[in-house]
């Protein structure tokens, strides 16, 4: 029981970080066409990610890796259920990743505008499908008993899950705004202070309607009715959304970025806790629903792979916080005549 | 089409066609630390040149090679969901170690390698490559040693009705995935010394930056040379271990029906799986097969009439693609050798460099081909003797993978056009030698 619970909130920490990483290079390329105006702006927003985005989306390939490690089940339920639109992710994924390298290497304008609209959809698409999928898993998805999902991609297109999918975007645009804002200089970095400023209370707007949908739409309250101290993540995030604006005002972008990332972080956390113990809920009955306890890995199994992740996330963290570090200062032109860069 | 069907196409094409880009990114990286570190040691701009010029090309194989990576990790999800419920306990860990020893380092440091020239000293970041090298190989023996488990599980028990692990150590050091660590690796590297050598051989032919290629050539040769003769020597031991735990394996790749005693090896044959015999045979050598497989002549070698009907992979796929692989086996460490006797005098042999240029799709396809007779040798068995391809898929519609499966055809296709047109083109156009360090 200790050791699936543990388990359940590493796959919900593994899930908010990269939420938190790759988010603002969502953000930031699905604002390529708004705020890139000229070559140089899209070289700068494309390089202000350039260092970061691959180790961020690895991020992803753990979340999905110690899914299938700790809950099989899930992993197999989840992802052929969700079929179509993770391949719908994984298509945009690819186009994001490829463009970043191959965009620059051609002297074509009409070859760059095709790689600026594989970051762009590569972007936009995560962000939106991503939440999709969570404002669906914490609805409940309609499959049935042997695991069998018995809908199709339009049933993950209700009202709810469409909320869900705003949310992440809008999350995902001010975490890129505030990134640019800390990486730019100039027009660039004036234009990224004032769109997040402008997206503020949208995003504020469109979290107001998450939290009262989801009392109405899923059963996620249950778990803080029952111990009301979790409410305290809630509060906490309310307290990080209005951190931004605060260090936004006070035009401290690097702590605004932080209270972002704490937002995103914590906003995941307040599904995932409102999850538990589930992990993939059934909306046919209750009864088959794949939760901590019924669907993880053998307990030796569980035991082996928190010893690897207790090593390693460790280690990852420091270098990966070492890389954001050197790269944690204002990008300069002589920044982009390095050969290698994008 | 079933879903069935659907799904190992999908899949074989996938894997497949990222396996066009991981043994490039595998020995290139190690050649590039090389070279960076020659410069870092000795301060000769070359090097510096050799590091960015290589390293471009590198770069650019880099990007298909991850983008192609993520396909792999979610598919044993999305198209084959019961496989992954039920071996999730064993092969799921092994992807995940995968994910946060190699992947994160191998991807977060990439990064600090392109954009950190002006950030590090000139020694941190010759190291950071190879770390970065380090760390794709290390990717390479945990995914080895999950496909290493499909072709021999071990240390498991069937409990729950699925397989649960009981020996973390028996799978880690699963005889199966090391010897097909020592395989992939070296022949990776096989791939990319040919690689480096064809490019090098297409300038000097040219008669262009000729001290630069001279000297690319003749490092990428040293590893060709080692890693090909390796990789011949090593494939026999190979062979060895399938003979003793996938005896249907073994009898499709040599084309042998009737179980006997000094079984022969047959250089050229075509199995007609119908009738239960090859078509044509020659080149005969009775008593060869034994010899190799139980370094005994007279042992005796099961055949596959021996195996019931449903129990057999697809014989004339399975022997093609080993006849395929092993004469390119032999064929690759003979150019080394020859090329061993010219290196002082490439410039001078022409139709040498002109081989070399032309051999560079070679070691791809010995490679591929391996992976054809690895994966469909091990058929109708996606574990070894344990769970069925066929048991094995999500119940999706099969319109939903029909449709996947033509995406990432045309998708794949496209990126693949890109992407060799740009190397080509990086290729074409040469080192840059107005710029310093
Ligand atoms: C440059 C590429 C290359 C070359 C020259 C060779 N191989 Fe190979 N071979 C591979 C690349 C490869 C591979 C693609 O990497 C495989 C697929 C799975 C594996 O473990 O390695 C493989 C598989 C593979 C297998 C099947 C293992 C299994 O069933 O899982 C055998 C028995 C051999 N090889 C044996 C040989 C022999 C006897 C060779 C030489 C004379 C040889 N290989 C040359
Ligand atoms: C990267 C090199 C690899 C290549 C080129 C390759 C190739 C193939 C091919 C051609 C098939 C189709 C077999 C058939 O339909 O008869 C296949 C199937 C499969 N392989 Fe591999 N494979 C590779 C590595 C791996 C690895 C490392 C794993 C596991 C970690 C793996 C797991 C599978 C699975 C699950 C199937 C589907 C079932 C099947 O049809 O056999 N493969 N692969
Ligand atoms: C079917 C099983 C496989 C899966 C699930 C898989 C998964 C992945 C993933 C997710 C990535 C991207 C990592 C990133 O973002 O940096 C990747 C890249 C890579 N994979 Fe695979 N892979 C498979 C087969 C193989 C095999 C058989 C090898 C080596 C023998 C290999 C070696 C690599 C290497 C070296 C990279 C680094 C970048 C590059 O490919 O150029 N992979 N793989």
């Amino acid at each position: 029981m200790v050791l699936q619970s543990i388990w359940f909130f590493l796959w919900g920490l593994l899930w908010a970080i990269f939420f938190m990483t790759d988010g603002f290079d969502f953000g930031i390329g699905t604002l390529l066409p708004v705020l890139g105006k000229s070559e140089q702006d899209k070289r700068l927003m494309i390089n202000a990610m350039g260092p970061l985005w691959d180790g961020n989306e690895v991020w992803l390939l753990t979340a999905g890796g110690v899914t299938f490690a700790a809950f099989p089940l899930v992993y197999a339920t989840m992802f052929s259920s969700l079929y179509t639109a993770l391949m719908l992710i994984l298509f945009a994924l690819i186009l994001r990743g490829v463009a970043f390298e191959f965009r620059g290497q051609v002297e074509s304008a009409a070859w760059r505008k095709t790689w600026d609209a594989c970051i762009f959809v590569g972007s936009f698409a995560p962000a939106l499908l991503f939440g999709v999928a969570f404002g669906n898993i914490f609805q409940g998805i309609p499959f049935d008993g042997d695991g069998i999902y018995q809908g199709n991609l339009l049933t993950l297109l209700n009202p709810y899950g469409i909320l869900g999918g705003l949310l992440f975007l809008s999350l995902f645009l001010v975490h890129g705004c505030l990134w640019l804002a800390i990486k730019t200089e100039g027009d660039l970095h004036d234009r990224a202070v004032g769109l997040a400023n402008k997206l503020w209370p949208v995003l504020v707007g469109v979290a107001v309607l998450f939290l009262v949908a989801t009392a109405i739409f899923t059963p996620l309250y249950s778990n803080y009715l029952a111990q009301p101290a979790l409410l305290l993540v809630l509060v906490g995030d309310v307290a990080a959304l209005f951190g931004i604006k605060y260090f936004l005002r006070k035009a401290a972008y690097f702590k605004a970025w932080f209270a972002s990332a704490g937002t995103i972080v914590l906003c995941t956390f307040f599904g995932v806790i409102g999850l538990f113990p589930n992990l993939f809920p059934s909306s046919i009955n209750a009864e088959y629903s794949l939760s901590a306890f019924n669907a993880s890995s053998s307990p030796l199994t569980l035991k082996i792979m928190l010893i690897v992740v207790i090593i390693f996330v460790p280690i990852v963290l420091v270098y990966q916080i070492w890389a954001y570090n050197l790269f944690n200062v204002k990008l300069k032109s002589e920044d982009l005549d390095l050969e290698e860069a994008y | 089409m079933d879903v069935v069907l659907l799904s190992r196409l999908q899949f074989a094409a996938a894997t497949m066609f990222h396996f066009l880009f991981v043994p490039l990114t595998l020995g290139l990286s190690l050649l590039v630390a090389y070279m960076e570190t020659k410069y870092v040691r000795t301060g000769d701009e070359t090097y510096l040149r050799m590091t960015k010029f290589w390293g471009k090309l590198f770069l650019i194989n880099f990007a298909l090679g991850v983008v192609t990576g993520i396909t792999l990790e979610f598919q044993f999800g999305t198209n084959w969901s019961r496989y992954s419920a039920y071996v999730g306990d064993i092969f799921g860990s092994l992807l995940a170690i995968e994910a946060t020893a190699a992947f994160f380092l191998e991807s977060t440091l990439i990064g600090v390698w392109i954009f950190g020239w002006k950030k590090l000293s000139a020694k941190a970041h010759a190291t950071v490559m190879w770390l970065v090298a380090g760390a794709g190989n290390l990717s390479a023996l945990w995914i080895l040693l999950a496909n290493g488990w499909m072709q021999h599980p071990v240390g498991y028990t069937i409990r729950n009705g699925r397989a649960e692990l009981t020996d973390f150590a028996a799978v880690v050091f699963n005889k199966f995935g090391i010897l097909q660590f020592l395989h992939v690796v070296p022949a990776a590297f096989v791939l990319s010394a040919f690689f480096v050598m064809g490019v090098s051989a297409y300038h000097l032919l040219k008669k262009q930056h000729i001290d630069f290629f001279t000297r690319s050539f003749r490092m990428a040769l040293v590893l060709g040379l080692v890693s090909s003769i390796w990789v011949a020597v090593e494939g026999d031991q190979h062979a060895v271990h399938v003979t003793e735990v996938q005896p249907a394996k073994l009898a499709a790749m040599e084309g042998l029906w009737e179980t006997q005693t000094r079984a022969p090896v047959v250089l050229v044959a075509l199995p007609d799986e119908k009738n239960e015999r090859n078509l044509i045979e020659f080149g005969r050598i009775p008593g060869l097969l034994s010899l190799l497989g139980y370094h005994d002549i007279n042992a005796e070698v099961r055949g596959l009439k021996d195996f019931p009907k449903d129990e057999r992979p697809p014989v004339l796929l399975t022997f093609l693609s080993f006849r395929v692989m092993v004469a390119l086996g032999t064929l690759l460490p003979l150019l080394c050798i020859v090329g061993w006797f010219l290196r002082n005098r490439l410039v001078e042999n022409p139709w040498f460099l002109r081989i070399m240029l032309f051999s560079i799709p070679l070691p791809y396809i010995a490679i591929q081909a391996g992976w054809v007779l690895a994966e469909v040798g091990r058929q109708p068995w996606i574990v070894y003797g344990m769970l069925k391809t066929a048991d094995a898929a999500s119940p999706v519609a099969a319109s939903q993978v029909l449709t996947s499966l033509v995406a990432f055809i045309a998708v794949y296709g496209l990126l693949g056009l890109a992407g060799y047109y740009l190397i080509a083109k990086k290729v074409a156009q040469g080192p840059d030698m107005a710029e310093s360090a």
